[in-house]
């Protein structure tokens, strides 16, 4: 398996993160496909870690990993802070501001 | 295998760091002393903050001139940095001015607001002095994981919930873009650094067409323009900046837009040099379509809130127009802009909040009627803000845009600086509308529920003279922001 393969496969799944995170209402499964997105964007630089023999990609993705958990932690506040005072994260309900 | 247990530990130098250290020791400290102060106390806690601000603030200035460089050259605290820096901290220090009566009289009174502005403030000095991709990530998301909290901190507020949330779901969202323009980017060139990349790209020039050049630079691009809510992407600015409480708009719009600024402007020059033609001509459009989309919606709103942040979608486009120019004044005046924008649009909004009456946020433009007469003071400054936000002499916000649109007349953009002035006539007419209402509508109201308290006058104060400082005697500023780009 060449590093093509890894980053073929990681761009699919970018591809997909994108793609639920433009079809989903659901907060919390939109907040999936971004996870699906970042994993990808780990899987990309592992691989060309690997093929570059160079260290700084696996560094990245340990930082990247850290900030998403930062992310999920305040992430899931928020959806939590705004069920409770609307009961809904589906996201076309949430449209208190427009316009 | 033996090139990978390589790891360069020796050039830690925590000079270059120092200005965040001190602000982010601060922050902790200050979560720390809040566990110990009785609930609704916030006054120690503003005037530690105030105090972590003004120490940074010394040991900032310190580093002009004497650039420090860190962290195997991840971190490069120059005179770059150290001019953003300074603008990160005004805007702070203007917001938590602003922010305790706000969030005392709307029942927010919590401590934890302070040191959450101190880790945005730090998270943008990093994006400011990171010459390291992976420093630039930490920092943006530093500066963007404290402003999600920030913008839905009126955690019982439906329309703040759904500021922080889009906000966050967006921000998120793009985050993964920019992560994967960098994974790209390093995929190419085998390193994060940005100077490396940059002489990597330079030594072999056919990279500079390869397709995954182009594309990481495209997304990378992205990710950089969503912060700055350059259009199209700045769906997430109107909602965002009219549901987070009016100080933490305030402070977004300027300290943090700023930060992605640096960082950008930082990548482009120091990574893709060699392609400025194509990031160039991708930015005429972008700064074109920010400008015309943030001045005509601006015109249709009638939440004073909301035509702010559309204002504010456009004064980033007229920022971009510096970054298209690419020259020696087009991003001195990106840096100067950048400074003069942050008085102006913290002074506007420190006087919307002094307008709004508990509970209700008083934002439609029959709220500011007759408030010139009633409030003659408050009308003067509140028009000083307008008319630099205008662009009319002698404010700070005519100096920055001369100097913006001198630069791209320089660099040949002769259209690109018609099309900018043009779009400020269009921006005048929903500026003065503002004024209209202030001085040629009878008072429906007389304003007494205005109090005004020493820390909100201070910012406003503040926010006046630096508004006319750097309109009228624009010139020392300009030179030092002409010694602060590359």
């Amino acid at each position: 398996m060449s590093v093509y393969h890894y980053l073929t496969v990681s761009a699919i799944l970018f591809a997909l993160g994108t793609y639920g995170v433009l079809t989903r209402r659901n907060a919390i499964v939109i907040f999936m496909c971004i996870e699906l997105m970042l994993n990808s964007v780990n899987l990309t630089f592992i691989a060309l870690s690997r093929h570059l023999n160079s260290l700084d990609g696996q560094i990245f993705v340990f930082f990247v990993m850290t900030v998403a958990a930062a992310e999920a932690a305040v992430g899931l506040a928020l959806m939590i802070a705004t069920f409770r005072n609307r009961e809904t994260i589906d996201v076309d309900q949430i449209n208190l501001l427009k316009w | 295998m033996e090139n990978l247990v390589q790891i360069a530990l020796q050039n830690v130098n925590l000079a270059a760091i120092m200005p965040s250290l001190v602000l982010v020791c601060f922050g902790m400290g200050l979560l720390l002393i809040n566990v110990f102060l009785p609930r609704g106390t916030t006054r120690p806690a503003v005037w530690i903050s105030l105090v972590g601000i003004v120490v940074t603030a010394v040991v900032t200035v310190q580093g002009w001139g004497n650039p420090q460089y860190g962290f195997s050259d991840a971190v490069a605290l120059d005179n770059f940095a150290t001019f953003f820096n300074v603008t990160f901290l005004l805007a702070a220090a203007l917001t938590i001015l602003m922010s305790d009566d706000y969030l005392r009289r709307e029942g927010y009174a919590v401590n934890e607001y302070y040191p959450l502005i101190l880790f945005t403030t730090a998270g943008a000095m990093w994006m400011a002095s990171g010459t390291d991709m992976m420093t630039i990530f930490l920092g943006l998301e530093v500066m963007s994981i404290s402003l999600y909290v920030l913008a839905g901190f009126f955690r019982g507020q439906s329309a703040s919930n759904e500021a922080g949330l889009k906000y966050f779901l967006l921000g998120a969202f793009s985050t993964g873009f920019l992560l994967y323009g960098m994974a790209l980017i390093y995929g190419v060139t085998g390193s994060t650094r940005l100077t490396e990349i940059g002489a990597y790209l330079n030594s072999h020039s056919s990279l500079l067409a390869n397709p995954m050049t182009l594309a990481g630079l495209v997304l990378l691009s992205i990710g950089f323009l969503f912060k700055l809510g350059a259009a199209p992407f700045h769906m997430w600015t109107p909602d965002v900046y009219q549901g987070a409480p009016t100080p933490v708009t305030a402070f977004m719009s300027a300290g943090p837009k700023a930060a992605a600024f640096a960082a950008f402007l930082r990548t482009l020059e120091y990574c893709f040099f060699g392609l400025k033609p194509e990031w160039s001509a991708m930015l005429w459009v972008l700064a074109v379509l920010t400008m015309t989309v943030g001045n005509v919606i601006a015109i249709s709103q009638t939440n004073i809130k909301r035509m702010l942040a559309y204002s504010s979608i456009s004064h980033a486009g007229y920022a971009l127009v510096g970054l298209v120019a690419a020259n020696e004044i087009g991003y001195s005046g990106v840096l100067f802009y950048m400074l003069a924008y942050t008085f102006m649009n913290i002074g506007a909004f420190a006087v919307l909040i002094l307008v709004g009456k508990q509970g209700e946020e008083n934002l439609t433009l029959e709220g500011f009627a007759g408030l010139g007469y009633k409030r003659p003071l408050l009308g003067v400054a509140m028009s000083v803000f307008l008319f630099a936000l205008m662009g009319l002499p002698p404010t700070a916000g005519f100096a920055g845009k001369f100097y913006i649109f001198a630069g791209a007349v320089k660099a040949g953009y002769i259209w690109l600086a018609i099309i900018g002035v043009l779009n400020s006539a269009v921006s005048l007419y929903y500026y003065l509308r503002v004024m209209v209402y202030m001085y040629f509508r009878d008072p429906t109201e007389d304003y007494a529920w205005i109090s005004l308290p020493v820390s909100v006058l201070a910012t406003i104060i503040l926010a006046v003279i630096g508004c006319l400082y750097l309109g009228i005697l624009p010139n020392e500023v300009m030179a030092m922001a002409k010694t602060a780009i590359f």
